[in-house]
């Protein structure tokens, strides 16, 4: 059976990079599943959760806003932040979130807010994906 | 001629020199070890994005963006990325070099103090000045990147370059040049620190046709921007290596020549010692034989 390659970076570092058999992506239209000889797309994704299905076992990865090239046999995810879900700290995650959420209720300037939007993003992604693994 | 207390004086002297430049040689050492690997790590997310923006540009078909805009050039901004300090040798004066032959009307925005200074000594005209941290933070390189935009979009300048010192190895770095806006043929990054050309088969020949979600311009019009942003960034991390190596180098010269100088010096004293020693042993002995 044919496979992708998922290919997941971030300016830091490469995260991912394996052979798999299915993708879910967070698009920013809403969640899509990738299969191999997909159409070339190019798409963005908004913080969340990616899923790689390979030989039938589930993997999660927590991911930050990006932008997706998808050819027949590629998925490459740019993206400013990567997690392993074996990786992740859930009380740093919890830590970050209530952080970010008080920050967010201080009054910021434009650049600022969407930072800190973003890191509230982030944290709330790897705690969606630490959860949904424990269960 | 100095007497023993002064070159004993002028030897304490160079040997606290010496001390100095040997602890800012580990100290840049250090950061640059640091802001290599930085920059080394930063590259399949460099080579990704080329791959795709090249793929992406080409699959889109007509397509124009206002950043791709080319204009007829009256007037230009020129980034300068230049170190906060100095004692890196000839880092900066061969950036500012190139820099210098910009005519008057070039609109400069500097990151780093040592350009700012530059630029104001000239009397040319500063857009901005940014400041950059040891290991450069990717929202300091947005907002040198946005502000550059917003001049090239709002039509003050027509073309945006961005000057730098570019990483080669540890003992060259190379003064660049590099147009940044508009934007033009996506080209591969040089993101490599060895100058090791690889990844340039990666990018796709042919030109594949591509589905937009939500839409070519949409996708394209975040990406563009994030690529500039991008550049920025690894432009940034480049000087940031290139200073600390520079400083590094010129640290332990530094060191070597005060190493050099104490020798010098202590040989001297060494002889003075001598000499003033056989002095009293002669006026001894004279001393003796007069009294015998």
């Amino acid at each position: 059976m044919a496979t992708l390659k998922l290919e997941i970076v971030t300016p830091e570092a490469k995260i991912y990079s394996e052979d798999v058999d299915m993708v879910t992506l967070p698009g920013v239209e809403g969640e899509m599943g990738i299969y191999p000889m997909h159409i070339p797309l190019m798409t963005e994704i908004a913080s969340g959760e990616v899923c790689a299905r390979k030989a039938g076992q589930d993997h999660y990865l927590a991911v930050g806003s990006g932008f997706v090239e998808i050819t027949g046999e590629r998925v490459a995810i740019l993206t400013d932040m990567a997690i392993k879900a074996d990786d992740i700290d859930e009380a740093k995650a919890e830590e970050a979130r209530k952080r970010a959420e008080a920050r967010l209720a201080e009054k910021l300037g434009d650049d600022e807010h969407a930072t800190v939007q973003a890191a509230l993003l982030h944290s709330m992604a790897q705690l969606k994906v630490k959860r949904r693994n424990r269960v | 001629m100095a007497s023993t207390r002064d070159i004993r004086r002028r030897i304490k002297s160079v040997k606290n020199t010496a001390q100095i430049t040997k602890a800012m040689q580990m100290v840049a050492s250090a950061k640059m070890r640091k802001a290599q690997l930085a920059a080394l790590a930063g590259r399949p997310y460099a080579q990704l994005m080329n791959e795709v923006l090249a793929a992406a540009t080409a699959g889109a078909g007509e397509f124009s963006h206002p950043l791709m805009e080319k204009r007829p050039v009256k007037r230009r901004a020129l980034i300068v990325i230049t170190t906060d300090k100095g004692l890196c040798g000839a880092l900066n004066t061969n950036l500012l070099r190139e820099v210098s032959r910009y005519d008057g009307t070039t609109l400069f925005i500097c990151a780093g103090k040592k350009g700012a200074q530059f630029v104001s000594r000239l009397k040319r005209d500063l857009a901005a000045e940014f400041t950059y941290r040891d290991t450069p933070a990717f929202a300091e390189a947005r907002t040198i990147s946005r502000f550059a935009q917003e001049l090239f979009l709002e039509g003050k300048v027509d073309q945006v370059d961005v000057a730098y010192n570019n990483f080669i190895s540890t003992l060259t770095q190379r003064p660049e040049v590099r147009t940044l806006l508009p934007l033009g043929e996506i080209k591969k990054l040089d993101a490599d620190l060895s100058g090791e050309s690889q990844g340039e088969a990666l990018l796709p020949s042919e030109a594949k046709e591509y589905l937009f979600e939500p839409g070519a311009p949409a996708v394209l019009g975040n990406l563009l921007p994030h690529y500039l942003n991008y550049q920025v960034f690894q432009f940034l991390q480049e000087a940031k290596a290139s200073e600390h190596s520079a400083r590094m180098v010129a640290m332990k010269n530094a060191t070597d020549n005060a190493k050099q100088i104490i020798k010098d010096l202590t040989l001297e004293y060494n002889k003075m010692r001598q000499a003033s020693i056989t002095n009293e042993l002669l006026e001894i002995t004279t001393a003796q034989m007069a009294l015998g």
